[in-house]
Formats: C-alpha cells, structure tokens, sequence
C-alpha cells in the first residue's frame, strides 16, 4: 500500500495535468479530450511512480518504455512528458500547430520521450511485443507498458499481437486498456461490441487484472502486482469515464474529438478548483 | 548457359552469415520460413528467431520495436502480403518513423508460377515505392542479393528487398558491390538501352546479343536499386543513346518504368517502351510460359526494342 501522501500527491499531479490538457487543447483548438482525461490519472502513475526513466537522458537504455497504442490520447502523453521535464511546459501551447515538436499524434523522431509512432489504431501493441523482446534479448530489466483503448481492440492486429505476447511469454509486457466504453460513433458496445474483455484476454493466455482506473492506490497496485506475474503478459482493465474530471464532458462521445471552448474551459477549470 | 541461382537461396545464406556477424540482427517470418530461407537463419539462432504465425500485420509491428529497441530486424513473407496485407504497419510503423527494418520479400511476380494470380505481386514495386523514406530493391540474380542484402543491412532506415522464387542466371560476380542508390551498366551500346531490373535483367543481356546479330547497338543498364533511382545513369543513357526500354516483372504502372518515365519526361523525354504486365494479374502455369505469355522474354525485349527505334 502506498502513503497516503504519495497517493495524495498523486492525485494533484493528475488534476495539474488535466488542467496542463484542457488549456493545450483549447489553445490547439483541436484534438481529443475525452480519451485524454480517462487516461491520465494511468498516465500520472506510470511517469510520477512506476516506471523507471530519466528525463534528462530520454535515450537511456535502461529505461521502462510507453507505448501509447491509443495515440489519440497525445495530450495526456505530452502534459505528462512536459510536467517530467523532457521539454517546456510552454510547449504545449504549441500542440499540433505549424513547426511544433507536438504533432497531432506521437512522433518518436520530433517529441523527446516518445518512443514510438503511433495514432493508427492497432499498430502500438506489437511494437510494445517487439520492444520487450528486444529488452529480453539484451538482457535488461526493463518493463515495456502501453496503454490501449476499448475501441481500439475491434482492430484485428490487436489479437495478433495478444497472441505473440502470450506466444513468447512476455512477462516484462504490462498492457493497461483504458475501458471508458464510448469511441467516435458512439458506445463501444453498440459501435462493435468488444465484451467480455477480461475473458478474452484470459483465453489469449494474458495475466488479467481490473481496477477503477481512477483510483490512484489501485492502479499503483495493480502495476506492482503485474510485475510479479511471471510466464505471461499482464493486462490491465482499468474501468475508467471518457472526460473525467469535467462533469460536462463526463460519459459523452461527442466529446472524443472535440476541444472545451474558451466558455468551457473556464468552468473546467473552476471544477478542477483552478482559476 | 550460365550458372542458375534462386534470390531466396542467396538471402537465406547472407542472412545466416550476418547474424554470424553481428548479434543485433534478428529475423521474423510469418509462417513461411522454409520458402522464405529464413528458416536457415531460424536454424542456427532460435533465440533470434521470431515466427509470428500467419499474422504478417503483427509481424511488421513486431519488427518495428524490436527496431526500437535496438536491434536490426529482417522480416520476410511473400511480396504479395508484406505490401499487400501489411501495407499499412509498413506506413506506419516503418517508413514514418524511419524504422531500421528490412522487409525482404520473397516470390515477386508471376514467376512464382503454379500458386496462381493470388499470390504473384505485380504491384508490390508501385506500392513500396510511393511510400516517403522508403529504400526499394530488386536484384538482379544470387550474388547481387547477397550484396544488397549487406547493404540494407548496414544501412540505418527502412528497406524493401524484392526477390523472386525461381533460380535465374547469374549476371553479377560473387562479391560484387551494391550502393544504395546506384545502378550498374552491364553492356555497353549506343541505339538504345534496356533499364531493367531483377530477373529481366539476364533477359535483357540475352535481347542485346540477338539485337547484336542485327547491327543493333543495345547498352544494358540494370537498377537494383528502384529507389532512390540512379538518375544519372537513367538521363545518361536516354542522353547517349536518344531510346529506352524498361523491363521488370511487374505491372507496367508505378514500378521501374514508371520511376523511368518520371524522370526522363521532366528531364530528358526521348522515346520510351514499357515492357512488364499490362493492368493484368497473373494466373497458373510454369515460370517460363508465364513469361512467354506476358511478354516477358528475350524475344519480346528484341520486338520493344525495334518499336521503340521506329519511334526514335
């Protein structure tokens, strides 16, 4: 169990960090908020307490790795990235304009402690796969983590990924799938129904756990007890709402895509107890 | 009748001796390593051996962060699915990024014979070639693979090897040199010049000894490397000899006499014949009578030539 000062800090630095979202987005005056803000309190933990990296050394070899297979989600990625110390907070009013190392989706060559390309659908996790090989291959420690959504896993190349990663015992693979339930055109189970997942994976031969993907002391759990698991990659179900932390963004598809308008960013902000 | 060597023959050896070499190299297969010659590879380096299954999708995303993570991955199935079916993990995942994998796929065009039109790519050139930052080639015979593989190899970034199933004439010495970028002129003529590549290239030195017997001077250039084209070479020969005929075995769009065209027309126009597959898939049958069917043989270079002369 952790302190309930860390879990505290924690959280803090996840209602800074949808603060840090909701302005970049609103300055950008694109790009995807819904799906940011139900995975940033999985994000705020993997950068500020689980994994292992340096931001003033993004290429160190030692380093746990992220893949944002959901690469939609940049804006969380960046506010965490930013918030680390591998570039300028002031950067992120740059997000997805003209020039900016901030692209719309994550460029491994352009953002410093991106580590891969991603933002078509699908394509993160073998890459995740291929990345814990090679970290077993070179005999390092290193854990390989990657975040997917719920409507990313209607992609076909997900379960051939799955399938590999439980093929070659990827122990060192912790998959987080970001369950808020709604994509672009509506509810996942209505769009293409993906349920039951947990069995799915459990019949791919993956470890599963589930957890409130907003509760900060049970995501940390769940990380530490991944990493115990041995012979097998571990996926994460973390139950979490699409826009959380903006009850007016909270639950709805309409806001995947969509920015908060000057009006709603300050009352975003107001809720978020920023002025 | 010159010695007969398969492509795939040629990279299952020089794959087996860079991993001999260097242990950051890795290898991926979807479930055809024995056609491949992966399996070679495979044989002697399990653990460096990755089978993805019939999942080739997953395979080129597999690739892509073993990359990441440092190593130099060779990932191998026919053409017709590593730019068919993993079209766009290649986009993604490799060329955007400019990832350090090699794709090196086997039984190109219609001389992989009996399996039929499903499975000859005649478009996998076009494709590969559209794509920005990727590296494309198609040697010519076994010693030149061998260097091109070595080649790719030591070069840092994405590249498409094309190969073919058959085993075919060898042109190039063992040991020969392959530059990235760069063409070689195997015969020297002044009427005209075969640009060809891969197997069409011993087909086009065959064309020019018969055209020989005609007093018809033909140079032949041969371009394992599609991209980047050799464009010197390509506006040299148009400049020297004023008419080209391309041959590849593939679709006469958007592969080797598509690059040609591109370049002489916005550079040196001078008249130009395409010889490859016409907008056709192909179909069953031998090798040889496949290309005998689609003009694809010493005798219908010697015709393309005499046209592309009447219009000089």
């Amino acid at each position: 169990m952790l302190k309930e000062e860390t879990v505290r800090a924690l959280e803090q630095t996840a209602r800074q960090l949808r603060v840090e979202i909701l302005k970049m987005l609103n300055t950008a005056k694109s790009g995807h908020t819904g799906g940011s803000l139900s995975a940033i309190d999985v994000l705020t933990v993997l950068y500020f307490h689980q994994m292992r990296h340096d931001p003033s050394n993004p290429k160190w070899e030692d380093r746990d790795r992220f893949v944002l297979s959901k690469g939609h989600a940049a804006p969380a990625l960046y506010a965490c990235l930013a918030e680390a110390g591998y570039f300028s907070r002031d950067d992120l009013k740059t997000l997805r304009r003209f020039g900016s190392h901030l692209q719309g989706h994550p460029d491994m060559n352009k953002t410093p402690g991106v580590e891969v390309c991603t933002g078509s659908l699908g394509q993160g996790l073998s890459q995740a796969v291929g990345l814990a090989i090679a970290s077993k291959l070179a005999g390092r420690s290193a854990r390989i983590y990657s975040l997917l959504g719920d409507g990313e896993v209607q992609e076909g190349q997900i379960w051939e990924a799955a399938m590999a990663a439980a093929h070659y015992k990827l122990d060192n693979l912790c998959v987080v799938l970001d369950h808020n339930g709604l994509q672009i055109d509506g509810e996942v189970e209505k769009v293409m129904n993906v349920a039951p997942l947990g069995p799915k994976f459990l019949a791919f031969n993956w470890h599963v756990f589930e957890v409130d993907g907003h509760d900060i002391q049970a995501i940390c759990q769940s990380l530490e007890n991944a990493g115990e698991i041995k012979g097998q990659p571990t996926l994460i179900i973390a139950r979490t709402v699409k826009g959380k932390g903006v009850p007016f963004f909270e639950h709805k598809a309409s806001y995947h895509g969509v920015p908060p308008s000057d009006d709603e960013l300050s009352r975003a902000l107001e809720h978020l107890g920023h002025s | 009748m010159s010695e007969m060597i398969a492509t795939r023959d040629a990279y299952g050896k020089t794959l087996l001796e860079l991993g001999r070499e260097n242990p950051r190299v890795v290898v991926l297969d979807a479930d055809l390593s024995g056609s491949t010659k992966t399996a070679v590879f495979g044989k002697e380096f399990p653990e460096r051996f990755f089978n993805a299954g019939i999942a080739e999708a997953n395979m080129v995303g597999m690739a892509a962060g073993l990359a990441a993570g440092g190593m130099i991955p060779f990932a191998s199935t026919f053409a017709v699915f590593a730019a068919g079916r993993a079209f766009e993990q290649i986009r993604q995942s490799l060329a955007y990024p400019r990832m350090n994998v090699k794709i090196v796929a086997t039984h190109g065009g219609i001389t992989v014979g009996e399996d039929g039109g499903s499975h000859q790519s005649v478009e996998d050139l076009a494709i590969m070639r559209a794509l920005p930052n990727m590296t494309v080639l198609c040697p010519a015979d076994g010693p030149e693979t061998e260097a091109a593989v070595r080649a790719a190899a030591a070069y840092q970034g994405p590249v498409f090897i094309r190969l073919g199933r058959s085993k075919v004439p060898v042109v190039f010495t063992e040991g020969c040199d392959f530059t990235i970028g760069r063409g070689a002129t195997l015969r020297q003529g002044s009427d005209l010049t075969f640009i060809t590549t891969g197997l069409m290239t011993a087909q086009a030195l065959e064309a020019a000894a018969i055209l020989a017997e005609e007093n018809i001077s033909a140079r032949v250039v041969h371009l394992g490397s599609i991209k980047p084209l050799d464009v010197d070479l390509v506006l040299q020969a148009a400049r020297e000899t004023g008419a080209i005929v391309t041959a590849e075995e593939h679709s006469v769009i958007g592969g080797l006499g598509g690059a040609v065209c591109e370049t002489l027309c916005e550079s040196c126009p001078v008249p130009v014949e395409r010889v490859g597959l016409r907008d056709v898939f192909g179909q069953s049958g031998l090798a040889e009578e496949l290309l005998a069917h689609y003009g694809l043989t010493p005798a219908h270079l010697v015709e393309a030539a005499e046209r592309v002369l009447r219009r000089k």
